[in-house]
């Protein structure tokens, strides 16, 4: 057998760039003559802007040019809608989208409205605080019940109230089985997402060179094709006048994939207009009121069982905060809509939601992107039907899963990617098993915990399920080609965010061309090496552009086996790729490199047979039908004090289940990444709105990201079940750490507090909320 | 204002605003771009490099305060003029102890005194020396593990 690349924890590509400082992020960018941008934002969350006057910042020595919405003519539109609706029947959306530069209204605080471009970012800042606005303030629309409301402000005056949508989805007939059902339990939820704070600011550099009539746009996004493809259609350029490099960026999550931010859209014309470089570089501040939130939902949810606990049917009504623009469509509500599912076998299931317009922050999608709300609502209503069941936690989902011969299970309902909710594969009670052993669930709960509690020790247990919609199309191309020198070069239009893609994409293409990966030269997100594409989302990566880098490799690969057959004289079959050579099986010596066989295929003299291509190099793509549903079990163990209220996680399990994995190294990186996240989500971070629209934590001193002495070592395993949708067989597991923490915590807390009659019902929660919650439930916190 | 600092070993001399920051005088004064800035507000760690050895926050110090002063940046780490990587960054490869990599050196320029401080360092210990330090990717789980794995090969004198 041949050296194994796929499957391997192979060290990284990336990482030595990454470690000396050499690796080019886009504040890196440093061109001749490069201005610098900055935007003045709005510090109302609703007013009317009425006028203004920017001429003390021009004075300004060192500023070049101060730009607002009535400069840009007509250039200045609402953004596109990245996602349209999905083709629901029961369906209602009103489309409004961010603008490039505030006119006539403000509509959330950090909104822009003008921009000073100065010889240094320093000026630029300066001149900012020069510019006089004549604003009259409007009472802000905060809060998803009062939003909705008759008499409520309206965010967008061309509309009736401040809905953005309202879609209803059903599988079955809930109400003719809840009529029929032993058991009923109801509960209103919350749960609040937050920031992605992805350690690195976003940011855009963008030069024209007129001479050459091109626009090279450095950006901090996921998403580099669709910029390009967008911004020459703004600037009536040809696409291939416009090169956009998302080169190594500090962290995505989500956010990234927001397209286009007013920022991106404004600053690539500055430069056009001026004829000179120009960066924008985001600030943390600026981070917190400018890019975009996931943030709340409200559900109104009921659960119909049987005696023994097997799941009927659920109802669930939900309020969704979309902020001031619905940019991204209705991808989040949808998604938590799609996940409630979860791992269950649900016979019947109505599901209707409204998006409503807030002067907030707009919402997108942050790592889960709203499948951790729809999985807080079924977990939390297992645990509560188990209670009142008296049914053991585990058991009750085991009673409940999808079994093995029910794939691939058909929904009924309607997914993100427009498809049809229907899982491609699955076998959850194996990681639940796996995990309820991992953390040694039966002695814990009959021996250890009863023990610790005597000893007056606050500890708890908790274990649930989730299921994640990953790798969704459209597609994803690749190309790879084999040089001269027998290295070999990969290039895909995906950007990447330190998801490992230097290696585990060249490991695909490692296992096809039996090639070290050092020597397998990896391009993502550069337009003028790959130019068609979609972007790093949903999980997406490893799936579609996994699976087209496969496509690629494999049509080299055949290349390299039919031109290394006519050299070496020796049939295909019996050809082996190995370190780079092929050669002949058992006759090592009898051999040629994959270099030379480069240069064969592109000769200088001679002729290249008609009917075939010169080189060895392959593009092809990839577009799943649908996408591939991973699945996993988390559980923890918690002891909380009882003074402070602080909790500490004792051990924490992971068994999931993402298909063939390609990297196990990294793999495991993810989802340790992920679970820090969800742990902040449930634990630590909220984005905390007042009355009047302000956010009142948007630093890092008050909004507070997990620390290294907050988050566990988490000890996983995996499940493996190929998806049979790829030929990798592969699933997302990019967000799939951070999905189920919230409903872990709220399941673990209670368990550690059961002497008291607690219900967690609103993620986040945090010591001063479990004092408050005590306090209400009437027994007291000591 | 007149500023000459050494960096990495190497002495620069540059007039400057006063409140220029020490992070952007790096950053674009110096084209040192391996610091990296992630808040502005001395909070996220990202930024870290060593002023006469201690580990600072770049982005709350002035590029005029580190007058005829020694830094170190990430981009010192590393031997000069080879491909090899300093053991501390070698364990960051090792351990997977990165992913986006934007806050490496701030965690590198953090652990570099205190593995020298402390050569035996416990978990927690550990921990506590991170804790000052955000990473949005890893979690943490591989930073801890690279700094055991930098301190056993410190330890065979590697």
């Amino acid at each position: 057998m041949a050296t194994r690349y796929f499957g391997e924890p192979i060290k990284r590509n990336e990482d030595p760039r990454l470690l000396k400082g050499e690796a080019l992020f886009v504040d890196d960018v440093h061109l001749p003559e490069m201005l610098h941008a900055a935007f003045l934002r709005s510090d109302y969350a609703h007013a009317r802007l009425k006028g203004i006057d920017v001429s003390a910042a021009l004075e300004h020595e060192g500023v070049v040019a101060v730009y607002t919405a009535d400069d840009l003519g007509d250039y200045w539109q609402p953004g596109p809608l990245l996602v349209p609706p999905p083709p629901v029947e029961r369906l209602t959306f009103h489309q409004r989208t961010q603008v490039p530069l505030a006119k006539d209204k403000l509509r959330h605080v950090g909104e822009p409205i003008a921009v000073v471009v100065a010889t240094s970012r320093y000026i630029a800042e300066d001149a900012l605080q020069d510019i006089e606005l004549d604003v009259e303030p409007l009472t802000p629309v905060v809060g998803l019940e009062s939003a909705l409301e008759s008499d409520a402000a309206l965010v967008h005056d061309g509309l009736d109230s401040n809905l953005a949508a309202h879609v209803i989805q059903e599988k079955g007939d809930y109400a003719a089985i809840r009529a029929k059902a032993e058991v009923l339990i109801k509960r209103q939820f919350v749960y609040d997402h937050g920031a992605a704070a992805a350690m690195e600011n976003r940011g855009v550099v963008a030069d024209w060179d007129s001479k050459a009539q091109q626009l090279k746009i450095w950006d901090t996004t996921q998403a580099p094709i669709p910029i390009r493809n967008g911004l020459a259609a703004m600037l009536g350029l040809s696409e291939s006048q416009v090169q956009v490099i998302a080169p190594f960026l500090g962290g995505g999550f989500g956010p990234k994939i927001m397209m286009f931010y007013p920022e991106e859209v404004v600053v690539p014309w500055i430069a056009k207009q001026l004829g000179r470089p120009v960066k924008w570089i985001e600030d943390r501040q600026e981070n917190f009121f400018a890019t975009t939130h996931e943030r709340s939902q409200i559900h109104d949810s009921e659960i119909a069982l049987s005696k023994d606990g097997r799941i009927l049917g659920v109802s669930d009504t939900f309020l969704h905060d979309t902020g001031a623009y619905a940019p991204y469509g209705l991808t989040v509500p949808i998604n938590s809509q799609c996940t409630l599912l979860g791992p269950y076998d649900v016979p019947h299931y109505y599901s209707e939601f409204k998006a409503v317009f807030t002067n907030t922050v707009i919402v997108t999608p942050y790592r889960g992107a709203g499948r951790q709300h729809g999985v807080f609502v079924m977990e939390r209503l297992l645990d509560i039907a188990a209670k009142e069941l008296a049914i053991d936690r585990v058991e009750i989902r085991k009673r409940n899963y999808l079994k093995p011969d029910q794939f691939p299970h058909n929904h009924e309902i309607i997914y993100q990617d427009f498809a049809p909710l229907i899982y491609d594969s699955g076998n959850y009670l194996p990681a639940l098993e796996r995990a309820a052993e991992m953390i040694d669930y039966d002695n814990f709960i009959k021996t250890e915990q009863p023990q610790l509690m005597k000893q007056g020790k606050c500890v708890g247990l908790g274990i649930v399920s989730y299921v994640e919609g990953t790798g969704i199309g459209p597609y994803e191309g690749a190309r790879v080609k084999v040089d001269a020198s027998g290295k070999i070069n990969v290039a895909t239009g995906v950007g990447t965010q330190g998801q490992g893609h230097f290696t585990s994409f060249a490991q695909i293409v490692a296992e096809q061309l039996g090639v070290d990966i050092e020597h397998i030269r990896v391009v993502t997100g550069d337009t003028s090496e790959f130019g068609w594409g979609c972007g790093t989302f949903a999980s997406r990566g490893a799936v579609v552009a996994g699976n087209a880098i496969h496509a690629a490799a494999v049509r080299v690969r055949k290349k390299v086996l039919k031109h290394a057959s006519e050299h070496l004289e020796a049939a295909e079959e019996d050809l082996v790729l190995e370190g780079g050579k092929a050669f002949v099986k058992d006759v090592p010596t009898k051999s040629v490199s994959l270099g030379e066989l480069a240069q064969m295929s592109n000769p200088l003299r001679g002729a290249v047979k008609p009917g075939s291509e010169p080189g060895l190099e392959a593009t092809d793509y990839f577009g799943p039908e649908r996408g591939a549903t991973a699945s996993g079990v988390h559980a923890m163990i918690v002891e909380i004090d009882p003074e402070t209220m602080m909790l500490e996680i004792k051990k924490y399990i992971v068994v999931h289940d993402c298909g063939k994995v390609i990297n196990p190294m990294i793999l495991e990186g993810q989802i340790q990444g992920g679970v820090a996240q969800g742990i902040g989500n449930a634990f630590y971070e909220e984005l905390v709105y007042d009355d009047d629209g302000q956010l009142t934590n948007a630093s890092f001193m008050d909004y507070l990201i997990p620390t290294a002495n907050d988050v566990p070592t988490v000890e996983s395993d995996h499940v493996e079940t190929p998806s049979p949708l790829n030929p990798l067989g592969v699933k997302g597991a990019g967000e799939a750490g951070a999905i189920p923490v919230g409903p872990l915590f709220a399941q673990a807390i209670e368990d550690a507090l059961s002497g008291f009659n607690l219900e967690i019902l609103k993620i986040p929660v945090s010591p001063g909320k479990l004092f408050e919650l005590l306090q209400e439930s009437g027994d007291g916190a000591q | 204002m007149n500023v000459c600092v050494t960096v990495n070993g190497k002495v620069y001399e540059r007039v400057v605003e006063p409140r220029l920051l020490l992070s952007d005088f790096l950053r674009h004064e110096l084209n040192l771009t391996g610091t990296h800035v992630g808040c502005e507000q001395g909070v996220c760690g990202a930024c870290t490099v060593l002023l006469n050895g201690d580990p600072v926050r770049s982005c709350l110090i002035f590029a005029v305060q580190a007058h005829e002063q020694e830094i170190m940046t990430v981009e010192g780490l590393a031997p000069a003029g080879t491909d090899k990587l300093h053991p501390l960054q070698e364990a960051f490869r090792d351990a997977h102890g990165l992913q986006c990599g934007f806050c490496t050196p701030g965690f590198l320029l953090t652990l570099l005194p205190f593995i020298e401080e402390n050569p035996n360092p416990t978990e927690q210990e550990i921990r506590e020396a991170l804790s000052g330090n955000l990473c949005r990717c890893t979690g943490y789980q591989n930073i801890v593990k690279a700094v055991k794995l930098a301190v056993e090969t410190a330890e065979r004198g590697e």
